[in-house]
């Protein structure tokens, strides 16, 4: 099982979710529908139908990655918010 | 005027939601928020049935939502399921607008322009297809905004008439539910476009029906203050007196359909602020035939204010509150139908959203 790392901002929009949820799946893609099984409605905060939104980055183990990338069953994957200035 | 009532401003802004509360009186105001996690949040209504409140936004990093509160605002949930326009299109990017039709529909419109609707309390959206399916679709461009669809007018009484607008395509208006639309700016000038006026390409900015009079809907455009008494089929310039053709906010009475304020702005490539610096809201009471400055309370030197489309509001008392927020964060109350005006929250950030609500406990 993989662990997914969830940014504050995101987890703040579902109670009773967590930064660090523990999920099943063989790519990036898949460990996202089966997170958004148990937090509905987090797929559609982080991905526009098949894409992943502009100013959301996603790394496995620390490597740059998009909704396609394998994982393997122990693998860390950090969602994160782009840094973006101004406002 | 009942005791226990209790006045609500509901106010979005570029880092989320904020609510003002005070009694009928509407004198003092307590401030919460922000609210909606400091989402950019740009239309804030009331469900009629339920009293909930809706939010209508678009983060950055999250995409568009629109967010609900049964509890006043004390906790939220967000959904877009179906906000979207399939894999291949352009991206949903924000939710600009509400309505609730009187089927209980709830219609929301989003950029790139365009109107979804739900039928579940806004846990899912459909998209209304037949208004992105106009034949016009391909030309239209937008404003200084965005490709907006900012203005959202559903007929009090049946479910299948409704107008909205779009920035900088025009007023629509569907007669079958949203099957077909049908443009409704004949009589609107569009001088930014050489030639006679088209029949859509046109820059409205707000529009609200009268007062018990479906059929009477008054318009604040780039290019002028309109007043239409057949739904929009044909429009009349009411400019008159005021000061500038240009602004954004407009509201209708809640009773009168004689009376509509609006804010001039200076034109476009003069600043669009308050006219020489100097703060003022103006009033009909005679269906835009005279206008009527107020400026009582309201700084009249150096006030460069700004106020978007949706940054004012009235609220359904007697006399009628009004509020209008600025572009610098002021939110201006006024208790007496916009004759003299206080300034109640001074440090927001920027406004885009202002609504008026009144609770009888």
């Amino acid at each position: 099982m993989a662990t997914v790392v969830l940014p504050r901002s995101l987890v703040a929009l579902f109670p009773g979710a967590t930064r660090h949820e523990v999920v099943a799946g063989t790519t990036v893609s898949e460990l996202l529908v089966d997170l958004d099984q148990r937090i509905p409605g987090l797929w559609d905060r982080l991905a526009d139908g098949r894409r992943l939104r502009p100013h959301i980055n996603v790394y496995v183990d620390g490597q740059p990655a998009d909704l396609a990338t394998a994982v393997s069953s122990d693998a860390v994957v950090h969602v994160i918010p782009a840094v973006s200035g101004g406002g | 005027m009942n005791r226990s009532t209790r006045a609500l401003l509901l106010v979005g802004t570029a880092k989320g939601a904020f609510l003002l509360e005070s009694d009928a009186g509407r004198t003092n105001w307590s401030l919460r928020g922000p609210l909606c996690e400091g989402w950019p949040i740009h239309d804030l209504i009331v469900e009629p049935a339920t009293g909930d409140l809706l939010a209508a936004g678009g983060s950055p990093w999250f995409g568009p939502a629109v967010w609900r509160s049964a509890d006043l605002g004390a906790t939220w949930t967000q959904s877009s399921a179906g906000l979207s326009y399939g894999d291949d299109a352009e991206p949903v990017k924000t939710v600009w607008s509400l309505a609730v039709a009187p089927d209980r529909a709830i219609l929301a419109g989003v950029e790139p322009a365009g109107l979804f609707r739900s039928t579940d309390a806004g846990a899912t959206w459909q998209h209304v297809e037949g208004l992105t399916n106009h034949p016009s679709r391909p030309t239209w461009q937008p404003g200084a905004g965005g490709l907006i669809l900012h203005t959202i007018v559903p007929h009090p009484a049946d479910a299948d008439r409704t107008w909205v607008g779009i920035s900088a395509v025009g007023v629509f208006e569907t007669r079958d539910g949203g099957a077909t639309w049908e443009p409704r700016n004949r009589g609107v000038r569009a001088d930014f476009i050489p030639g006679p006026p088209p029949e859509t390409g046109h820059c409205v900015h707000k529009f609200a029906a009268a007062a018990g009079e479906p059929e009477t809907l008054y318009q604040q455009n780039h290019c002028g203050v309109y007043r239409s008494d057949d739904g929009g089929l044909g429009w009349t310039e009411i400019t008159g007196a005021l000061p500038s053709e240009f602004g954004f906010g407009l509201v209708t009475h809640p009773r009168d359909p004689a009376t509509a304020w609006v804010i001039p702005l200076s034109r476009p490539e003069e600043g669009r602020y308050m006219p020489d610096g100097s703060a003022a809201v103006w009033r009909t009471h005679d269906r835009g035939a005279s206008w009527i400055r107020s400026a009582d309370g309201l700084p009249q030197e150096n006030a460069y204010l700004g106020v978007l489309r949706e940054a004012f509001a009235r609220d359904a008392l007697d006399p009628v509150g009004l509020a209008f927020g600025t572009s610098t964060g002021q939110l201006w109350h006024s208790r007496d139908g916009g004759v003299r005006w206080d300034l109640i929250s001074r440090d927001l950030p920027q406004i885009w959203a202002v609504e008026a609500l009144v609770l009888d406990a």
